[in-house]
């Protein structure tokens, strides 16, 4: 591999590494948000229903 | 009008990138100059715009929210400068290693564009330490746009930076003459254009859908605790 060849190697692997970290904190994210939902839904199981309906 | 899917949009730009690809490695030729290291100007300079749409955007969502005082326009604003940021810190990452490949410097102080690109870049790094030293509200959505504004007046001068001010080192390919390229060095580019610029605004729809979820989510916490 020639010099040049390394250097486009290192631009367009550094977009796809950046591409990729920025996925994998998305999927970070949202597992923390399916957690924090189902959280919420068995809190609002949990309560009676006249609570809610109160507000 | 409805907005389009976010998974038909990222499916998109999936195609569009390997299209790219294929264009940029397979179809354009070689430059006669800079060899096989020109290939880096078709990731390098669209990144650079996106960063610019990325600020442009930001700014546009902060005057909507000075106009409105609409809050969701604040989220949009962030979202928005966020992903300039992204975008900003990968041009001047690609832009580096292009100089190396090139001039056979990673820096040089003496191109007016990349040290303007790289005030721009610190002036809107600035922008996320000026939000989050202020507590949330009215307040900091204000002050948030306001300097998201400013930063926006930077754009043009960065952009024009080269032309206004005969820098030699730094190439110039879109000149009043058109692109300095071949024909399908510039189909190679624009479809490059089309596919990182896709995948910004994919970037951009699912980071503020996650922030919109993140934000409702904390409403409904304390509805519930309450």
């Amino acid at each position: 591999m020639s010099s040049g060849e390394k250097y486009v190697a290192a631009a367009y692997g550094v977009f796809l590494l950046v591409v990729l970290v920025w996925v994998a904190i998305l999927a970070a994210k949202l597992s923390r948000l399916e957690r924090e939902t189902g959280e919420l839904a068995r809190l609002a199981g949990s309560r009676p229903t006249g609570d809610l309906a109160d507000g | 009008m409805p907005k389009p899917s976010l998974a038909l949009l990222a499916a998109l730009a999936v195609a569009l990138g390997a299209a790219a690809v294929v264009m940029v490695f397979f179809v354009a030729p070689e430059d006669v100059d800079q060899g096989i290291s020109q290939k880096i100007f078709y990731v390098h300079v669209p990144i650079a715009l996106t960063a610019y749409a990325g600020f442009g955007l930001g700014a546009w969502k902060g005057l909507r929210l000075l106009m409105t005082r609409n809050e969701r326009y604040d989220l949009e604003s962030y979202t928005a400068v966020h992903q300039g940021t992204i975008f900003g810190v990968l041009t001047l990452v690609t832009g580096a290693i292009w100089a190396k490949a090139s001039w056979g410097v990673w820096w040089t102080w003496s191109s007016n564009q990349l040290v303007l690109f790289l005030v721009l870049f610190l002036f809107y790094c600035a922008y996320f330490m000026l939000r989050f030293s202020i507590e949330p509200g009215p307040r900091r959505e204000r002050i948030s746009a306001v300097y998201a504004l400013f930063g926006v007046a930077l754009i043009p001068v960065s952009f024009f930076a080269i032309r206004l001010a005969n820098d030699f080192i730094h190439p110039t390919v879109f000149t009043r003459e058109g692109p300095q390229m071949t024909g399908t060095m510039f189909t190679a580019f624009c479809v490059s254009w089309a596919a990182i610029t896709l995948l910004a605004y994919v970037m951009y729809r699912a980071e503020l859908s996650g922030k919109r979820t993140d934000a409702n989510l904390r409403a409904l916490r304390e509805a519930l605790a309450s």
